[in-house]
C-alpha cells in the first residue's frame, strides 16, 4: 500500500482498496433510495458537510468561554441552557441542554449508556469512545477509575457526580476555568477549552506556551 | 428489552481509548450511513425511539462486534422494511421496483431546518407531576420486552428527584406504539452506593432521567 494519495474528500486512498462489507452495502442502499426518490443525493453531502465542517467542540467551547467572562450569562446558562446557548447563535437545534457546573468540590461526567445521547449543537457528533462499550460500561460503576486512567485522578475529597443521558435532554459539563488565564480574551479561553472537558472526562488546563 | 446495548456496569469491555485529533467520520461509507439515516427519517415514518429500538433488536453477538455505524445501518435496513418504505427483496436486489409516492425526500434547502427539529421531545401537554425535587423515589423492576429508557442498573433503586425537567414524549411508549404518552421527565440521584453496594464511594452518585412511568414513592 504505498500508493496512498489524498483524495479531495479527504479520505486517503479509500477508492485504493476494494470496498468492505460495509461500504459496499451503504453504496447498494443509497443507489436504491435514490432510485426510489427517497434520499436526494445533494442533501446527504449538506448533512456531511454540516456536520463535518459546521458543528463541533468549537460551539461548545465558545459558550465555555464566554460564561466563564460574563458571570450574568453562566447563570443564565446553567437556569437554561438551551435558549443561553440560543443567544449566541448556535441555532439551539431544538435541543434540550442541560449546563452541570465543575466546581473545586464537585466533578462531572456525562455518558449514554443505553446508546450514544450526545449534545450534537455544542460539540457535533460524537467521538468513537463515547459509544463504545468500555465508556459505556464503566463510565456508571467505576467513574473515578475512568478519570484515572485518562490521566485525571479525582482526589477523595471531591465529589463524582456522573450524569447518564437517557432521554431527549443533553449535557454540557462546565469547566473549571484554569488559573494562569487571568486577563485572557473569551477568544483565547475558547482556543484551550476542549471536547473532552465538556464532557467531563477532562480539566482545561493551560498549555505549555500558551501563556500571554 | 434486557439488551446487550444496556451497558451499564458491566465489566470486562476494556480500557476507553481516546483517539487523538479524531475525524468526524473514519472512511465515506460511515458519512453516507449517518446521512442516509437522517435523510430516510424526513419521511417521518419512525420516530427517534423506533429508531433507537431498531438498533437494540440487532443480535447481541453482532453489536458488539459491530462498529457505530454498523449498528445504524441494521436499524436504517430494518426500518425501511418495517415501515414499508422498501421491500426486503430491493434490499437484496440493490434495485427499485417501484418508486417511492409519498412525501418528498429531504432537500438541501430543507437540512438545516430538519436538523432543529427532529429531536424534540419537549411537550406542551398540561400534566401534573407525580413528583417534585427532594421527593424519595423508587425506580420500578420492571422488564419490558420492547424499548425502555430506564437502565437495568437503576431497577430497584430507590434515588431522590433532583429536578422535574417538565413534561416530554414518554420514549418507552413512543417507540413500541408511537403513543407519546405526556408525562413529566426528572432527573433523578441514586447515590454510588445504594447501586454498586457498599465498596462505592460515599459521596459519589450517578443521575438518571426517569419518566412518571418508571417510578413509584419510596
Amino acid at each position: 500500500m504505498s500508493d496512498h494519495h489524498q483524495h479531495d474528500d479527504g479520505h486517503v486512498g479509500e477508492h485504493d482498496r476494494p470496498l468492505s462489507g460495509p461500504a459496499l452495502r451503504v453504496k447498494a442502499l443509497e443507489s436504491l433510495l435514490v432510485e426510489k426518490g427517497l434520499v436526494d443525493p445533494a442533501a446527504l453531502d449538506e448533512l456531511i458537510d454540516t456536520f463535518e465542517t459546521k458543528v463541533g467542540p468549537r460551539n461548545g467551547a465558545r459558550v465555555v468561554a464566554h460564561a466563564w467572562v460574563d458571570p450574568v450569562y453562566k447563570r443564565r446558562l446553567l437556569a437554561n441552557g438551551a435558549a443561553a446557548i440560543a443567544e449566541l447563535g448556535f441555532a439551539g437545534r431544538g435541543e434540550e441542554i442541560v449546563v452541570i457546573e465543575n466546581t473545586p468540590k464537585v466533578r462531572n461526567l456525562v455518558v449514554c449508556t443505553l446508546c450514544s445521547c450526545y449534545p450534537w449543537s455544542v460539540l457535533g457528533l460524537p467521538p468513537v469512545w463515547y459509544k463504545s462499550a468500555p465508556y459505556r460500561s464503566r463510565a456508571v460503576i467505576d467513574p473515578r477509575g475512568v478519570l484515572k486512567e485518562l490521566g485525571g485522578e479525582v482526589p477523595d475529597d471531591v465529589e463524582v457526580r456522573v450524569w447518564d443521558s437517557t432521554a431527549e435532554l443533553r449535557y454540557l459539563v462546565l469547566p473549571e476555568r484554569p488559573a494562569g488565564t487571568e486577563g485572557w480574551s473569551e477568544e483565547q479561553l475558547a482556543e484551550i477549552v476542549t471536547r473532552d472537558a465538556m464532557i467531563g472526562v477532562a480539566q482545561v488546563t493551560v498549555p505549555a506556551g500558551s501563556r500571554r | 428489552m434486557n439488551g446487550v446495548h444496556d451497558m451499564g456496569g458491566m465489566h470486562g469491555m476494556g480500557p476507553v481509548e481516546i483517539e487523538q485529533n479524531e475525524p468526524v467520520f473514519h472512511s465515506k461509507w460511515e458519512a453516507r450511513a449517518f446521512a442516509l439515516t437522517v435523510a430516510a427519517g424526513f419521511h417521518r415514518k419512525w420516530n427517534i425511539d423506533m429508531g433507537r429500538y431498531s438498533r437494540e433488536r440487532m443480535p447481541p453477538v453482532r453489536y458488539l462486534a459491530a462498529s457505530y455505524y454498523e449498528r445504524w445501518l441494521f436499524g436504517l435496513e430494518k426500518l425501511l422494511v418495517e415501515q414499508g418504505l422498501a421491500a426486503a427483496t430491493e434490499l437484496e436486489s440493490g434495485h427499485a421496483k417501484s418508486r417511492w409516492g409519498g412525501t418528498r425526500a429531504l432537500g438541501v434547502s430543507g437540512v438545516a431546518a430538519y436538523l432543529s427539529d427532529r429531536l424534540k421531545a419537549r411537550l406542551a401537554d398540561d400534566v401534573p407531576p407525580k413528583f417534585k425535587p427532594g421527593d424519595h423515589v423508587v425506580a420500578r423492576n420492571i422488564h419490558p420486552v420492547g424499548h425502555t429508557r430506564l437502565p437495568r442498573y437503576a431497577r430497584g433503586r430507590r434515588g431522590l428527584v433532583d429536578r422535574d425537567h417538565g413534561v416530554f414524549t414518554f420514549a418507552d411508549s413512543n417507540a413500541m406504539s408511537r403513543d407519546k404518552k405526556p408525562q413529566h421527565l426528572y432527573g433523578v440521584r441514586f447515590a454510588a452506593r445504594e447501586l454498586w453496594g457498599p465498596d462505592a464511594p460515599e459521596r459519589d452518585s450517578v443521575y438518571v432521567l426517569l419518566w412518571d412511568d418508571h417510578l413509584d414513592a419510596a
